[in-house]
């Protein structure tokens, strides 16, 4: 019975990343920006910018997907008995380690979503942010290994966990009402969206099963090399699968490393900026999906973990630490190297006898 | 018996913990206690992965789980 059930959650992640690597090629065909059919780093920064807290002028848009995937596990987690508020681990950590790593996706631009969907459209640098990605999570890996936890979470009231899905039902709103202190680009990657509607049932529809099934774009990686699991690495492998292939039908697939869309060339911090993310998300024991949909259960760290990713996208435009399609930015590297300091001394002395 | 509490501890940090347990107490049955679906489900997973089969007991908050190795008990 065991392996019967082990079968079916594997081939239910299966399927869901197959559904999602689609639904990522496709969402660029309805109109989301080329080679970013879904970045979560990426789609957060966008809804930093529409609430005015950078001002990037073409990188402002409420992203229907940001809020469909913490709605989606939001009806999950309640439908399937999950829902439960939590929190209270090492809540100011998480937020540093959310800031951080975002500050690492905006040098790469793009988060362990984005980075498939890169190299599922033919960008070589997706795969050199890969392989950072990969080293992060080796990198953060040695310090679990070695006891690093960020503490234990209680259980809090039901009502703390709404504070989140509530606070996207109301982005929601925005987005569809535009109030006048709303920022959108008018030109730009910001400007440059599928049809609200579209962009919010294909992120349900991801949010709901990314709950039932667990889908981690990190932990997919860290589960290989930690216990040698395939288990998640499933989800991983079937998102480029069919992120490539729906590409390929569509004719979205131009190989090679210069000239791609949202994306630069420069090997070095494509990877150590991916190193940084991979790292903080290793730490923090989750992908930036991961943390929505956590976040969608009604875990509070989860979501003091996303106002970190808000707080660093908004950072990374503020202090122009954000690579752009010229390459890093005079600030982006020191940024990088000041955050994986960070991450090491929290590594190093979070740690617990084990 | 060895027993290991990772209530309250998410992802993958229960899973760290199981797999120092089996390693430290080779060959003997070691429960962990589990607060979250998704931390009983990867544990068992880790266990079976080892060789071990895995009792879950349903407790008032969380999960009991009783991994014994090459055990003819029923797993859950």
């Amino acid at each position: 019975m065991a392996k019967k059930q082990l079968f079916n959650q594997r081939t239910a992640l299966i399927l869901a990343g197959l559904i999602f690597g689609v639904g990522a090629s496709l969402l660029q065909k309805w109109g989301n920006p080329p080679n970013m059919g879904v970045c979560v780093a990426c789609f957060i920064r966008d809804i930093a910018g529409a609430l005015g807290l950078h001002r990037a002028e073409v990188v402002q848009y409420i992203r229907p997907e940001i809020i469909g995937f913490v709605l989606g596990a939001f009806i999950s987690a309640y439908g399937f008995g999950e829902f439960r508020g939590r929190g209270g681990s090492a809540p100011l950590v998480r937020f540093f380690l959310g800031v951080f790593a975002m500050v690492g996706f905006l040098v790469f631009l793009g988060c362990p979503v984005r980075a498939l969907v890169r190299l599922g459209g033919g960008d070589l640098n997706g795969l050199v942010g890969l392989l950072g990605l990969i080293f992060g999570a080796f990198l953060g890996i040695q310090f679990l290994k070695q006891g690093f936890n960020l503490g234990r979470a209680t259980k809090l009231p039901t009502i703390t966990g709404w504070i989140m899905p509530v606070g996207m039902i109301v982005l929601l709103l925005f987005c569809i009402f535009k109030p006048t202190f709303i920022f959108a680009s008018a030109k730009g990657p910001g400007a440059l969206h599928a049809a609200i509607g579209i962009s919010l049932v294909v992120g349900l529809i991801v949010g709901f099963l990314a709950q039932r099934t667990r889908m981690c774009f990190v932990g997919g990686w860290r589960d290989l090399i930690l216990i040698k699991d395939t288990h998640l690495f499933g989800a991983i492998a079937a998102f480029f699968i069919g992120v490539f292939l729906c590409n390929l039908f569509l004719g979205q697939v131009n190989w090679g490393f210069v000239g791609q869309p949202v994306a630069h060339t420069n090997h070095l911090w494509n990877f150590l900026g991916m190193t940084l993310g991979g790292l903080a998300a290793t730490l923090l024991g989750g992908c930036p999906l991961r943390q929505l949909i956590l976040t969608g259960e009604g875990d509070a760290d989860a979501g003091v973990t996303v106002l970190g990713l808000f707080a660093g996208a908004a950072l990374a435009h503020n202090f122009l630490l954000a690579s752009s399609k010229e390459g890093p930015s005079v600030f982006g590297p020191w940024a990088v190297i000041i955050g994986l300091i960070f991450i090491l001394l929290v590594g190093f002395f979070m740690r617990e006898k084990i | 018996m060895v027993e290991i509490d990772a209530c309250g501890f998410s992802c993958p940090i229960p899973v760290v913990k199981t797999m120092h347990g089996l390693e430290n107490n080779p060959g003997e049955p070691v429960t962990v206690l589990v607060d979250s679906e998704v931390s009983r489900e990867n544990v068992s997973r880790l266990a079976q992965s080892k060789g071990y089969t895995v009792k879950i007991e349903a407790l008032a908050e969380g999960y009991k789980l009783i991994l014994n190795p090459q055990s003819s008990e029923s797993t859950g």
